[in-house]
């Protein structure tokens, strides 16, 4: 009796069906999960990437496919004084912005992580600059920035009777070049701040209380606690900044349109100029695909000057 | 989705009644133009045909309106649908690449300047109904058959539906306190003129920044005027010559009169300069002027504003290549015969004419006999635009118009070269090399 059951309980048992074999078979489980997610980066990431790169070696305008041409839009730029002015600027205008960003942004997270009445609100309100949509800011500072309408120079010429004329800020090289540097700073502070912010409320209070009973200076509490405490957070952010920077457009276009005479142009809006603007897709795609060593460059550096601290991955430091 | 209100529909609707009113008017003064006898080709629209049209948006209300009731009228006439999309001017042109590449979308492009010369295999020929329009209406004007035509051939492939120029605005106070009763027409003369506005702070402006229109009418002017030219007939780069570094130098003396700061104007800022009484004496379109006719805050400014075509210079005719809307039919329409029908009903006086005045001399016509339209006695400081077609300037004059004409206007190589002289970065020989070297790059033979 008890045999007989034993057989029918295996018999009932049957053997799984394909489907759930299948399920079970990890190499068909591993693709099936990663299947979305590949195809979604390959159709939003991958092809665009490709198709500009592949662009680039082509003469391709609107309007006309073109033909293979190899390294010639690279030539063609290495030769361009625009393009080396560009990548002159982009460099110069990322370097400036960033460093300006991260003193006030360092300054301003310091400021903010006192103990203060309306911390909240005005945490809130230091943000403004980042929330608003870039194009208005950059209109806003095209306002500014006017050589005819500009607030300033209407304060200085009109009000305070300083100047009898009007500001040069977008009409000359270095001046506009530097303006349109404030402009990002302004509008690059507050996402320093606030994220540095957050790396400052998570150091332990007992090491400052512990550098205190030892005598320690502020400066030595910042050069010693703080600043090491930060650095990972300050790796991360400076590499989306420098990134941000590096291929920052609207600010430029909006103001300047690269001018005057081009000397404003980042490589971002050359490319847009040259691209769409000016039809020429395979230079413009060409001038885009210039900036991918840059942005590498950038990265690396952000990750293996900052970040590769020893003691940060549990290490004693040598 | 729009939202259609009890009170958007009240309003639309005397809209189209104004507008209905206004096409009826004008109408009655469509008689005012003369046609030939001529017999239009004949036409055998497509049995069940329908058609898509894209064009530019529009620059006053009317203009839409009387363009759709247009339309409107054709498909009574012939039955046939006709729907008319209104696209941006920064798009017309990605819009007209895309419809040509793929073989598909619209049958018919309104678009600007070179685009029919750009697409040529593409396209179908409109000979037939050019031909039959000219001879109807006393002929197409010079700016007409250079942009309408293939180049070297009388094979039409566009048709031109009008033209907005950007003549000299000036102040009539200003510039006849300076001694002079209107801008003269010399070099020597209008930087004399100049150079008194300057010392009676009443300061000339022109736009030298990164300003597809008004900066580019700027550059050409200068340089044409002074016999330059971008390209050769042949459609080689011939900029960098004797007459372009004259114009260069002459810039260098004309620069120093200019309100401080032109090299960072863009489009707008020699309108918001003019209409705040800053600058006294600049270059642009129509709007300019009934921007300040219209707003009570400026209508003493518009009074005093007055309209001349740009100095001749050492040009037969004030250099000036005015935007230019044409029209082209795509190969890949299946209702060729429709397209062409509709195109040249549209240009017939009962159409064209309303259309014509609803505009106020925004858009200049194409065919000589236009030029009798009440919009252009109307308001008699809108008279000059009449003749914004008669140029026989265009852009990349004097090549053949081609991608590469409308590429080295769209990235500004003459305008730079202008800018770099004016503000002193570049000699006159420099930057006429510099030039030379960015055209030949964009005239390149592929």
């Amino acid at each position: 009796m008890s045999a007989v059951t034993a057989a029918e309980w295996i018999k009932a048992r049957r053997d799984p069906s394909w489907i759930v074999k299948l399920f079970d078979w990890k190499p068909f489980l591993v693709i099936v999960c990663l299947l979305p997610a590949v195809g979604l980066l390959m159709t939003f990431l991958t092809y665009p990437l490709g198709l500009g790169i592949f662009l680039a070696f082509t003469d391709t305008t609107i309007g006309r496919r073109g033909v293979w041409v190899g390294l010639e839009n690279f030539e063609y730029l290495l030769s361009d004084p625009i393009w080396r002015n560009a990548v002159f600027y982009s460099v110069f205008y990322t370097g400036i912005a960033t460093i300006g960003k991260f003193g006030l942004g360092l300054w301003l997270a310091l400021l903010l992580n006192q103990h203060m009445p309306f911390k909240s609100i005005i945490r809130a309100i230091i943000l403004l600059p980042w929330i608003v949509p870039t194009v208005l800011s950059a209109i806003a500072f095209w306002w500014i920035y006017d050589p005819q309408f500009s607030i300033i120079s209407y304060i200085f010429v009109e009000v305070l009777g300083w100047r009898s004329t009007n500001i040069d800020f977008i009409g000359t090289e270095w001046p506009a070049r530097f303006s349109l540097i404030v402009a990002n700073i302004w509008r690059g502070i507050p996402f320093v701040a606030i994220s540095l912010l957050a790396g400052l409320q998570t150091i332990s209070p007992s090491l400052y209380e512990a550098a205190l009973l030892d005598g320690s200076t502020s400066w030595q509490r910042f050069r010693f606690i703080t600043f090491p405490m930060l650095l990972p957070i300050l790796a991360i952010v400076m590499t989306f900044s420098i990134i941000f920077t590096f291929t920052d457009f609207q600010l430029v276009y909006a103001i300047t349109r690269g001018g005057p005479v081009n000397s404003t142009h980042l490589l971002a809006t050359l490319a847009f100029q040259r691209g769409i603007a000016g039809g020429e897709l395979g230079e413009g795609a060409a001038i885009a695909v210039s900036m991918i060593p840059f942005l590498v460059a950038a990265t690396l550096f952000s990750y293996f000057a900052l970040a590769r601290r020893k003691w940060q991955q549990g290490e004693s430091n040598d | 989705m729009v939202d259609v209100t009890r009170r958007n529909a009240i309003g639309l609707s005397a809209a189209a009644l104004a507008a209905m009113a206004m096409a009826e008017k004008a109408q009655a003064q469509a008689s005012r133009i003369t046609a030939a006898d001529a017999t239009a080709p004949r036409l055998a629209i497509e049995p069940g045909a329908t058609l898509r049209m894209l064009r530019p948006v529009r620059f006053v209300a009317p203009d839409e309106e009387v363009f759709r009731a247009n339309c409107a009228r054709f498909t009574a006439a012939t039955g046939v649908e006709v729907r008319v999309d209104f696209v941006g001017w920064e798009d017309i042109t990605q819009q007209t690449a895309v419809t040509a590449n793929t073989g598909a979308g619209p049958d018919v492009i309104i678009g600007f300047n070179e685009a029919p010369h750009v697409y040529t295999d593409k396209l179908v020929e409109t000979t037939d109904v050019a031909e039959y329009l000219g001879r109807r209406y006393g002929g197409w004007l010079p700016l007409a058959q250079r942009y309408g035509k293939k180049h070297n051939s009388n094979n039409w492939i566009g048709l031109p539906f009008g033209a907005s120029g950007g003549p000299t605005v000036w102040r009539k106070s200003a510039v006849n306190a300076a001694g002079f009763e209107r801008p003269p027409e010399d070099h020597a003369g209008f930087l004399d003129l100049c150079r008194k506005l300057k010392q009676a702070n009443k300061p000339a402006g022109f736009a030298l920044g990164n300003a597809v229109g008004d900066g580019n009418g700027f550059a050409n002017w200068l340089i044409w005027s002074h016999g330059g030219f971008l390209v050769n007939e042949d459609g080689s780069v011939g900029i960098n010559s004797r007459e372009t570094i004259a114009a260069l130098t002459y810039l260098k003396d004309l620069y120093a009169t200019f309100i401080p700061g032109t090299i960072a104007w863009g489009d707008i800022s020699n309108n918001r300069a003019y209409a705040a009484s800053e600058c006294w004496l600049t270059s642009n379109g129509v709007s300019l002027y009934f921007g300040l006719k219209n707003d009570p805050a400026t209508r003493a400014v518009a009074e005093d504003t007055e309209h001349t075509l740009l100095p001749k210079g050492l040009a037969p005719f004030s250099p000036m290549a005015g935007l230019t809307l044409n029209a082209m039919v795509f190969k890949h329409s299946r209702f060729p015969n429709a397209a062409k029908a509709l195109l040249m009903f549209l240009l017939e006086r009962e159409q064209y004419d309303p259309w014509l005045n609803a505009n106020l001399g925004y858009w200049a016509h194409p065919l000589e006999n236009y030029s009798a339209s009440a919009v252009w006695t109307e308001d008699p400081k809108v008279t000059i635009f009449r003749d914004t077609m008669k140029s026989p300037f265009w852009i990349g004059y004097k090549g053949p118009i081609s991608e590469g004409s409308a590429a080295a206007n769209a990235d500004y190589v003459m305008v730079q070269m202008c800018a770099s002289v004016a503000s002193g970065q570049a000699t006159p020989e420099a930057a006429a090399r510099e030039a030379e070297r960015r055209a030949t790059r964009f005239f390149r033979r592929r």
